[in-house]
């Protein structure tokens, strides 16, 4: 047995209204490679941040023991003096400045006003050296591969002197070759002697480099896999992954009357906007018919939300190519006007971002999709006058507001009340309640229910139901498994940017959509399992 | 409680007394009140504070009729500048450089005797096309509008001395100067003059009938107006304000247009630019309140990205506000060269600034999305009772720019830090 590394002892961690972590056990031994698997949202990064101090010391329960010694980190650097580093799943290098300036940021070369620029870039060469690049140091970031970007992540964690590297999905952005040779840079290390936690989805992957495998579910650990004396197949691991009990928080539909295709997607590619050459939807066909919830399910990062906003008037992505129809016509969507004046809406799983104007009300909210219908009287009139109408009809929209906050039991004072004042389930109501007023006939919808609390899901899934009632397709994205289960009649799984499978309801089952990742997963990369 | 024992018999009535303050929301709400009023409160403030200075010259009716007509420029400059700033924080730093060119076209047009309406006409078209070369560069070539109109700001100004000659214009037109605002005949004439007996005011002047009853006739709008308003907002279910604040909000403005009236009627009536002020403030109010594009400029400034993805063309509506800036750029040329009666190549400096001070003084955000035409109006008239008080008061203009500084510094720092306390209440 070697030397106990680090052990975290009944963490727990909450946050507003979620437990983020309940009473989380990890220990992990001096120079090993230790595996975290999970899906989304089960906690592995919120772990993390607690290990390195993003959550200072207090905000949480539990201890945390480090090379024999209990911790109280505050800050991010605290921990980094003790040589814990993190390497965060996005980049966080600035593509202006030389890999050398990007290694040593914040923590400079030299005396303390004077950078020495000479000892910078012979250190950095050195670490790079490590890594296994041949660069110059002094070559701009911009310049250079997402592959090679990554290794100086590494490279620049060596600079801090780490002990316990932590790399959290490190081979998400990478192409099949450059994820192996950093997973064998990872051995290398480990036969140096150092430490390494890897956070993954990839199970060939965790298999292939990992000692152990620890699996977080819902905020725990809920088992620790010893890789030379547990049997690791997949099944086994994925069981532990979604393995949860599935009950009745889906309210049932009564009359399922799915009718005609109502939109249909063909070999449909989309380009990166800034890495032009990477695909980011690869040739994906769906299609969703009248009165249908079609899932799709994909974890994140598997080009869902690039898939749906690229439809949606092609707001996301460049060289789009495939065919889409729409009730049988083909049509082209070049902005999201066209989208919504074809029936389309694109209800955005970033309602802060992307969705709504915080500092407006909800009544401009509500209506802001749709501000025609405020100001005709008289559609069949306003169609014959060549002059459009610009003028609000106010009081039309306080009545559609007010409509809307009933309809959907938004919680509010009132109508005139600033939206990023509510909470986030009555944000998403408001939302919701925007493109519902923009009356559309396909709805997509992308992860309608995250960050808020199970009631108002409840109620969200509620008018989902009640929309493909009237007749509406509905097309949900989620990364939640039991979610998609509960409200689909048909589940797409999505996997780098591809479609790898299609399942009816009434056969998916936790398993085997998982099993439909993990597979695409293996062909793809081709590492050897063993 | 902290308290140590001797102090908590004295500081028991207190707490109590704020407990039940607490209790009853007054905090918030003496918060939201001084939020959404501070500067209006500020602004009266600054009134006082000069009215105590040299007599009251300040409250002197020529000095008030003065401050308009001097300030003109600034209330037309910031509703425009408004539009701009409403679409994301975007400023426009050319339009001193453009009221000095479209002025300096103007007025050598009429000075080569070509009737007065086409210069004018030349001017608001010299606007239009500023605004619209502008807006095609911010709008649709994503230059920053930072970097576009301090180009524009650099060749207009150049093109002012190209098309004058370094030389200076006069404007003769008397018709011209009358109607918009230059030497001393540019007042509505006293249509009631002969009407019933004379009417005498402070220091015995006879006072201008007709301002009098466009005054008296404005009150009576306005309250027939609330009240209507407010039948409308009842019979069709929406939540009405406390009548007491209504009446309250009604009375306080009636009382300042009878006051400023009054005070125009001291001085020889109503003059001309106060007119073209309130016409374009109406049409801009207008325009941001009730219509779709000046939803979409709040829209677009509150979340651009928000905005496009629900089908606004955020283009289209950044250069409609250049647009209309640009056009209003050439008005603020017509009155500048009115009130100057004459062009010359160094006028119109800084105006920009006075107009992008305004906006930020009456509230707009830095960051857009947020401003009203109200707002506006109230920064205005801050940035002008400033400039008229320090003039009377014989301070050096270089303590003028001082001070006008340190007021735009402020109102935008207690503008932040009540956006800091809310956030820590929500928080709570």
């Amino acid at each position: 047995m070697s030397k106990v590394l680090l052990e975290m002892n009944h963490i727990t961690k909450t946050f507003p209204g979620v437990k983020a972590l309940d009473d989380v056990n990890l220990r992990v031994e001096e120079g090993e490679i230790h595996a975290i698997v999970g899906e989304n949202g089960a906690g592995k990064s919120t772990l993390m941040n607690v290990l390195s101090g993003i959550y200072p010391f207090g905000s949480y329960e539990g201890d945390i023991v480090y090379d024999g010694e209990v911790c109280k980190f505050h800050h991010i650097k605290d921990s980094e003096k003790k040589g814990i580093v993190i390497i965060h799943q996005e980049l966080a290098l600035l593509p202006n400045m030389t890999i050398g300036e990007n290694m040593f940021l914040g923590n400079e070369r030299g005396s303390k006003y004077c950078i020495d620029w000479n000892k910078t870039y012979s250190e950095a060469d050195k670490y790079l050296e490590m890594v296994g690049l041949t660069d110059s140091s002094k070559t701009l970031v911009k310049d250079i591969g997402t592959g090679k970007q990554q290794l100086v992540e590494i490279a620049k964690a060596l600079a801090k002197n780490a002990r316990l590297l932590i790399l959290d999905e490190p081979t998400s952005s990478l192409n099949e070759k450059d994820s192996k040779a950093l997973l064998d840079l990872m051995k290398e290390f480990k036969a140096q002697g150092m430490t390494m936690i890897i956070i993954s989805h990839k199970l060939n992957e965790v298999s292939y480099v990992a000692d152990k495998i620890t699996v977080v579910r819902d905020g725990s650990t809920i088992v620790t896999l010893d890789c030379e004396k547990d049997d690791i197949s997949e099944d086994i691991i994925i069981k532990a992954m979604v393995n949860r009990e599935m009950t009745d928080r889906f309210p049932k539909r009564k009359n399922v009357n799915i009718g005609d295709v109502m939109m249909e997607v063909k070999n449909w590619t989309v380009y990166h906007p800034e890495f032009t050459s990477r695909k980011v939807v690869d040739d994906v066909s769906i299609n969703v018919r009248e009165g249908e919830v079609v899932g799709i399910y994909g974890l994140m990062g598997a080009g869902r939300t690039e898939l749906a906003m690229s439809i949606f008037g092609r707001s996301y992505g460049i060289g789009i190519s495939g065919t889409l129809k729409i009730a049988g016509e083909e049509v082209i969507l070049k902005n999201p006007k066209q989208a919504i004046r074809h029936k389309l809406a694109y209800v955005t799983e970033d309602r802060k971002g992307n969705g709504l104007v915080l500092s407006n009300s909800i009544k401009h909210n509500t209506t802001l999709a749709n501000l025609k219908a405020l100001t005709v009287k008289d559609e069949a009139a306003d169609r014959r006058s060549p002059i459009p109408k610009l003028v609000i009809d106010k009081d039309k929209e306080y009545e559609v507001a007010s409509e809307y906050v009933e309809k959907l039991r938004t919680k509010t004072p009132s109508v005139e009340q600033l939206v990023g004042n509510l909470s986030g389930g009555n944000q998403q109501k408001v939302l919701l309640a925007k493109w519902m007023f923009a009356d559309p006939d396909i709805l997509i919808l992308d992860e309608p229910t995250r960050g808020i609390d199970v009631g108002a899901k409840y109620e969200i899934y509620c008018i989902i139901n009640d929309l493909v009632a009237a007749g509406k397709s509905v097309i949900m994205i989620s990364s939640e498994l039991p979610e998609v289960i509960g409200m689909s009649d048909r589940i797409y799984v999505m996997n780098e940017a591809k479609i790898v499978g299609e399942i009816p309801a009434s056969e998916a089952t936790q398993n085997n959509i998982m099993a439909c990742i993990v597979k695409s997963g293996k062909e793809a990369d081709g590492i050897a399992n063993e | 409680m902290q308290t140590s024992n001797t102090a908590q018999s004295s500081s028991a009535a207190p707490n109590k007394f704020i407990n039940f303050l607490r209790k009853h929301h007054v905090f918030n709400k003496v918060r939201a009140f001084l939020q959404k009023y501070m500067m209006l409160i500020a602004l009266i403030a600054v009134v006082i504070f000069f009215s105590f200075q040299k007599g009251g010259a300040i409250l002197f009716p020529q000095n008030i009729n003065n401050l308009i007509q001097t300030n003109a420029y600034v209330f037309i400059l910031a509703t425009g500048m408004l539009l701009c700033i409403l679409t994301g924080g975007n400023i426009d730093l050319a339009v001193g450089s453009v009221v000095c060119f479209a002025g300096g076209v103007g007025a050598i047009m009429m000075d080569r005797s070509i009737p007065w309406p086409v210069a004018v006409v030349a001017m608001l078209v010299i606007g239009l096309l500023v605004g619209i070369w502008q807006g095609f560069w911010i709008a649709y070539v994503n230059v920053p509008p930072f970097i576009a109109t301090l180009a524009g700001m650099l060749a207009f100004r150049g093109l002012s001395n190209v098309v004058m000659g370094g030389f200076a214009y006069d404007i003769t037109d008397q018709n011209f100067l009358n109607i918009f605002g230059g030497k001393e005949n540019c007042y509505v004439p006293d249509f009631f003059a002969n009407i019933g007996p004379e009417i005498k005011g402070e220091k015995g002047v006879i006072l201008n009938k007709f301002c009098l009853a466009v005054g008296i006739a404005f009150v009576i709008a306005l309250v027939i107006y609330t009240i209507l308003h407010r039948i409308h907002l009842k019979k069709n279910g929406y939540k009405l304000q406390p009548i007491v604040s209504v009446i309250i909000k009604t009375t306080c403005i009636s009382a300042a247009l009878l006051w400023l009236f009054y005070k125009l009627a001291c001085h020889k009536g109503i003059l001309t630019p106060l007119i073209w002020i309130g016409i374009v403030l109406a049409i801009f109010a207008y325009i941001t309140t009730k219509t779709t594009f000046g939803r979409n400029l709040y829209a677009v400034g509150g979340n651009e990205k928000a905005a496009r993805l629900s089908g606004v063309n955020t283009r289209m509506v950044k250069f409609k506000a250049y647009v209309m800036m640009g056009l209003l750029a050439g008005f603020a040329g017509v009155l500048n060269i009115a009130r100057f009666v004459g062009a010359k190549p160094s006028y119109g400096k800084q105006y920009e600034m006075d107009a992008i001070a305004a906006c930020f003084i009456g509230g707009a955000s830095a960051y857009g999305g947020t401003g009203t035409v109200g707002g506006v109006i109230i920064g205005a008239l801050l940035v002008g009772v400033i400039n008229k008080g320090m003039d009377i008061m014989g301070t050096s203009a270089n303590y003028k720019l001082v001070v006008k500084g340190l007021v735009l510094l402020l109102a935008v720092f207690f503008d932040v830090i009540m956006k800091m306390r809310k956030k820590g209440g929500a928080e709570e």
